[in-house]
C-alpha cells in the first residue's frame, strides 16, 4: 500500500533522481561546500538589474543545468513543481514561462524543496509523468525586502537571526535509469508552538521538524540507525539543538548523524551568518549539490532530508500572530545499477 | 504534537534555554563608542563651519547636519552603512545619520519599481514613523509648555 501509517508515502517504483543542479551566489560559494555547487556566481546581481530578476535567473539556470546533466530536452519534462519565497511565487512563475513546461506552483516557504521533490516523485511513481522537474530558489536581498528591511538599511540583527541563502536547486525525477532513488516521503502537519519573533525562525520551526521526523519513524517502523544522515533544512544552530532535544523527549536519539543544511552551508566565521542559513535555496542547494555528491561517492547509502518552512507573512507578523511551521521529509537511497 | 496553551508555555521556556542571549552590555558599549564618534565628528564640523565660513553656533547646525547626512547617504550607497549598523546598533541608528540611512536605503531598494511608486512612494517606509511620532510628540510637548506658561 502506497500510504504507510498516517502521513508517509511509499513509492514502490522508487523514482530516480536523474540529475540535480545547485546554483549559488558568492557567499555560498565561499562557504565550506563551495566546490560542490554546479555554478558559483561572483556577483549577487547575476548580471541582472534587479534582485528579483537575479533570483529568477538562478532558478532558470538550476533547471537548465539539471536538464543538461540528465541529457533531457525541456519538451520532455511532463510537469514542473516549483516555488519560492516571494509574493505570488513570481520567481517560479517566470521560470516556468521561460521553460515552457506544464507547471504547478507551490508555496511551502523553505519546505518547498522537499515538498516539490515529494510531489515530483509521487507523480512519476503514479505514472502521471515520465519525467518531472522539482525546483526552488531564494535570494538574500529579495527575502530581506520581502520579509525585513531594505538591503542597505543599517538595523542590527540578533544572534538568533539567519541569513537567507542566495541559490537555487533543481532535480530531474524520472521513471528509470541510474541515480539515487526517492523511496519515501512524509508530509508534515502545520505545527505552531507560539513563537512570534521572525528573528527566531529556528525555534519556531523545530517542533514541526521533530513532529515530521518522529512521524516518519513511526509510519515506516524504521529507527534513526537505518539512516546514514538525517538532515533538516534550515533550523540553524538554535533550532537544530531544540529539535534534537524534542526528538530525545520522543525517544529518538539521532546523535552525530543529525545535521542541518543551514549549519553546513556557511562557515560560522563568515560575515553576517548569524545562527546559519535559511531560505528555500538552503535545503535545495545543500541536498542537490553537497549531499547527493557524497552519495554518489558512496559515502552515504540512505538519507532523510527534512525541509522546514516558516509559513509567516510580514502582515501576520505585524499583527502579532505566531508563526505556523511545516516540515516535509524525503528519503533518498543510493541507486544500484539500472532501474527496472 | 500537542499544541495547547500549556505546551506553548513549556516550549517557550525550553526554546529560551537554547537561545543565545543578546549581548546587551557589549551592544551598549559599541553604541556609545560609535554614537559618540558620530557626535564628535558633528562637533568638529560645527567648529569648522564657524571658524572658516562665518556661521554662528546656532546657524552652523544646518551645514553640519547636511554634511553628516551626505556622508551617511554616500556610505549607504557604497554598501558600508549596513555593516557599520550591524556592529554599532543604536550607535549608528539613533543619530541623524541613521535617519538618512533609513531614507536612502528604502529609496535605493525601491528604485526598481520606478521613480514615482518606487522611490517616491516607498522612501518613507522605514523613516516615516519617526516623522509621524516626532510631530505628534512635538505637538504634545508644545501643548504642555503652553499650559504651564499660562498657569504661571
Amino acid at each position: 500500500m502506497p500510504l504507510m501509517g498516517k502521513q508517509t508515502w511509499h513509492f514502490p517504483s522508487a523514482p530516480v533522481l536523474l540529475a540535480t543542479a545547485a546554483v549559488v551566489g558568492p557567499k555560498e560559494g565561499a562557504g565550506p561546500l563551495g566546490e560542490d555547487f554546479d555554478t558559483v556566481h561572483p556577483d549577487n546581481y547575476i548580471g541582472q538589474d534587479s534582485w528579483e530578476k537575479a533570483e529568477r535567473r538562478l532558478i532558470e539556470e538550476a533547471c537548465q543545468t539539471a536538464l543538461q546533466k540528465a541529457d533531457i530536452s525541456g519538451d520532455k519534462v511532463d510537469v514542473l513543481y516549483a516555488g519560492d519565497l516571494l509574493n505570488q511565487i513570481i520567481s517560479a512563475n517566470f521560470a516556468a514561462r521561460t521553460l515552457g513546461v506544464p507547471f504547478l506552483g507551490l508555496f511551502g516557504a523553505c519546505s518547498t524543496s522537499m515538498e516539490s521533490l515529494a510531489l515530483a516523485a509521487m507523480t512519476v511513481d503514479a505514472g502521471y509523468a515520465d519525467t518531472a522537474l522539482a525546483a526552488t530558489c531564494s535570494h538574500n536581498s529579495t527575502a530581506e525586502r520581502q520579509f525585513r528591511y531594505p538591503t542597505e538599511y543599517g538595523g542590527q540583527k540578533p544572534p538568533t537571526a539567519q541569513s537567507t541563502v542566495t541559490g537555487s536547486g533543481a532535480a530531474v525525477v524520472g521513471k528509470g535509469g541510474v541515480g539515487p532513488r526517492v523511496t519515501h516521503a512524509t508530509i508534515g502537519k502545520v505545527v505552531d508552538l507560539g513563537i512570534t519573533s521572525p528573528f527566531e525562525m529556528g525555534a519556531a520551526m523545530a517542533p514541526a521538524a521533530a513532529d515530521t521526523i518522529s512521524r516518519h519513524f513511526r509510519d515506516t517502523g524504521r529507527t534513526p540507525e537505518d539512516y546514514d544522515l538525517i538532515v533538516t533544512g534550515d533550523l540553524a544552530r538554535v533550532g537544530h539543538k531544540i529539535c534534537n532535544e524534542l526528538l530525545e523527549q520522543e525517544g529518538f536519539y539521532l546523535g552525530d548523524r543529525f545535521k542541518d543544511c543551514g549549519i553546513l552551508i556557511y562557515d560560522p566565521d563568515q560575515e553576517e551568518v548569524f545562527s546559519g542559513g535559511s531560505g528555500c535555496g538552503c535545503c535545495a542547494v545543500v541536498t542537490y549539490g553537497h549531499l547527493l555528491k557524497r552519495m554518489e561517492k558512496g559515502e552515504l547509502e540512505r538519507i532523510l532530508v527534512i525541509a522546514t518552512g516558516a509559513l509567516l507573512s510580514p502582515v501576520s507578523t505585524q499583527q502579532g500572530e505566531s508563526i505556523p511551521c511545516v516540515a516535509h521529509a524525503v528519503c533518498i537511497e543510493r541507486g544500484s545499477g539500472s532501474g527496472d | 504534537m500537542k499544541q495547547g496553551p500549556k505546551d506553548k508555555v513549556a516550549y517557550k521556556k525550553m526554546a529560551q534555554r537554547h537561545t543565545p542571549k543578546k549581548p546587551v552590555m557589549a551592544n551598549c558599549i559599541k553604541a556609545f563608542l560609535v554614537g559618540g564618534m558620530i557626535c564628535l565628528l558633528g562637533q568638529f564640523l560645527q567648529g569648522f563651519y564657524i571658524a572658516y565660513f562665518g556661521f554662528n553656533e546656532r546657524s552652523a547646525s544646518n551645514p553640519t547636519v547636511a554634511t553628516l547626512v551626505f556622508i551617511a547617504v554616500l556610505l549607504t550607497g557604497l554598501g558600508v552603512y549596513d555593516r557599520i549598523g550591524q556592529w554599532a546598533g543604536a550607535g549608528s541608528a539613533v543619530p541623524v545619520t541613521g535617519f538618512a540611512n533609513a531614507m536612502s536605503s528604502a529609496a535605493l531598494e525601491h528604485r526598481s519599481e520606478g521613480y514615482v511608486l518606487g522611490v517616491g512612494g516607498q522612501m518613507f517606509k522605514v523613516a516615516g514613523p519617526v516623522i509621524v511620532f516626532g510631530t505628534v510628540a512635538a505637538f504634545f510637548v508644545a501643548l504642555i509648555k503652553q499650559i504651564l506658561t499660562m498657569l504661571s
